[in-house]
């Protein structure tokens, strides 16, 4: 399988504090990876410096084969590179449409037309609320809401921040078995969760992150077979 | 009903300052609602609009309404490069440094159109300034209507551009979640410029509609702008529709003290409302609602 995102001893923080100290991650074409970590270990700094929210520091970075490394947010979504983040961000003061269309805002109209029905088709409780205010919906839908405007943006990789948090047990199982479906159409997903069994369960492969470091990686079954993580983040 | 007689046309005239007032209030909104920065130049900008339609007149002998489609370009662009150029650039993106900025950029304004132009209070000769309107109940001065119609068409256009729009509703995505607005790929330094270019625009056209009946000095922006703040705090602040009803209101207000308290007192009504809203309902009559 051809490399899609490599990220190669990845530096980046806020100001004087150093969060990532040196990360390296692989996402291949069609593939599902996952990074594992607890709160605050810098998953959410890693995906911002990806994105191109946050000027990384030092390391390399390429997608699709060319080096993206501190490109900006506009030129990585145009080339393919979505994040739907941690927390949603919807647009909630507009409606669900709008936001869905904002979603494909670098892709040309009649794509945006044509996206806007597959999404639909794939969230039918989006397409009952086209125009209802997002700030309106329930966080379930909130996230359907924040996926399906990532989906807009016809997406190569996508990264999901926590698509997990937050949700009833039922909303997680169809969340997860929606991250699955994405990925069996073929499209690269890079799942950010706190969710560990959950997410050894649907990855390939699997990244564990701590203090800012990558401390263990595998496949996704040597791992949760891995007595060390079983104790730290299983509880077993 | 001779009372009425008199209230009739006050309340028509109110209604013709506040759609200036508005319009100035909606530019001033909207870099508030998503820039989230209290714009301190705005009241300048206003002022060198108005210096530019007085030089338009009577340097090349352009009509004001004319000047409004040269102006509202013309001031659209200086306000794009003003954000990016020097706000931007010298705030570092911090919110309190963004407002130093703006408060030195009017201190600079000011003080060159009084270097340049004098203190002097300067009005054009227009053959239509004295024209009216009979509108059975009271007659309104030509100037006045053209102002009124024209500042609420220019805030119908802004509003349709908003809602509209692909960059208006990048606009509105902007004011209330940046990063997600980040995340599609909106180029948020771009929209910051876009919105600060659109609220000096508004100015420029309520500088062209209020030259006819209004005068110039370096000073003249204050007075509109201390009464765009209050517009803005009326309607809720980052409210289009609450600066486009405020300004309507505090408009009739005016008048309507200066009719019953004289003259000189009418704006006491403006900042006793001022007062009360920040003392009872500080979010505004429009508050809390998105923009």
């Amino acid at each position: 399988m051809n490399a899609l995102l490599e990220v190669e001893n990845l530096v980046a923080g806020y100001g004087q504090t150093e969060i990532l100290r040196s990360v390296s991650v692989a996402v291949a074409e069609g593939e599902i990876v996952s990074l594992l970590g607890s709160n605050g270990a810098g998953k959410t700094t890693f995906n911002h410096a990806v994105a191109g929210t946050l000027a990384p520091r030092g390391g390399l970075m390429r997608f699709a084969g060319k080096d993206r490394t501190g490109a900006p947010t506009t030129q990585m979504v145009a080339e393919g590179l979505i994040q739907v983040p941690e927390g949603r961000r919807v647009f909630p003061n507009l409606s669900v449409r709008e936001n869905l269309w904002l979603g494909g805002y670098r892709r040309g109209s009649a794509r945006r037309t044509d996206n806007l029905a597959r999404v639909v088709g794939i969230f039918p409780r989006l397409g009952e609320r086209l125009t209802q205010l997002a700030g309106t919906l329930s966080g379930g839908e909130q996230q359907m809401l924040a996926i399906g405007r990532g989906l807009m943006a016809e997406p190569r990789l996508l990264i999901l921040d926590e698509p997990s948090l937050g949700l009833s047990p039922l909303l997680v199982e169809e969340m997860f078995g929606l991250i699955r479906g994405l990925n069996a159409e073929g499209l690269a997903i890079l799942l950010v969760e706190q969710n560990v069994v959950q997410s050894l369960e649907i990855a390939a492969r699997a990244y564990v992150m701590e203090n800012g470091a990558i401390v263990a990686s595998g496949s996704a079954a040597a791992l949760r077979d891995d007595p060390a993580l079983k104790k730290a983040y299983l509880g077993m | 009903m001779g009372e009425l007689g008199i209230v009739v046309p006050a309340v028509l005239a109110g209604l013709t300052t506040g759609a200036i007032y508005a319009l100035v209030a909606l530019g001033l909104t909207l870099i508030y609602g998503v820039l989230h920065i209290i714009n301190f130049a705005h009241g300048s900008l206003l002022m060198l609009a108005l210096y530019a339609a007085f030089f338009l007149k009577t340097l090349w002998g352009i009509d004001p309404y004319a000047a409004v489609f040269v102006l509202g370009p013309a001031f659209f662009a200086l306000g794009y490069v003003l954000q990016r150029g020097v706000i931007w650039p010298a705030s570092h993106g911090q919110d309190s440094m963004i407002l130093m900025v703006t408060l030195g950029l009017s201190i600079v304004i000011d003080n060159l159109a009084l270097a340049l132009w004098t203190s002097s209070t300067r009005t054009v000769d227009l053959p239509y300034a004295f024209a009216v309107i009979d509108l059975k109940l009271a007659l309104i001065p030509l100037p006045r209507a053209v102002a009124f119609v024209a500042a609420l068409a220019a805030a119908g256009l802004l509003w349709l551009f908003l809602a509209r729009t692909d960059l208006g509703r990048a606009i509105r995505a902007v004011a209330k979640e940046r990063l997600g607005a980040q995340l599609v790929g909106i180029d948020v330094r771009h929209v910051y410029a876009m919105c600060f270019g659109l609220g000096t625009a508004c100015v420029a056209v309520a500088a062209c509609l209020l030259l006819p009946t209004f005068y110039v000095t370096p000073q003249v922006g204050h007075a509109f702008v201390l009464v765009a703040f209050t517009t803005v705090v009326l309607g809720g602040m980052g409210s289009m529709e609450g600066a486009l009803i405020g300004g309507l209101v505090l408009g009739v207000v005016e008048t309507l003290c200066g009719l019953f308290l004289g003259e000189s007192l009418g704006q006491i009504g403006i900042f006793a409302i001022f007062i009360l809203i920040l003392l009872f309902r500080p979010t505004g009559l429009f508050g809390g609602k998105s923009a």
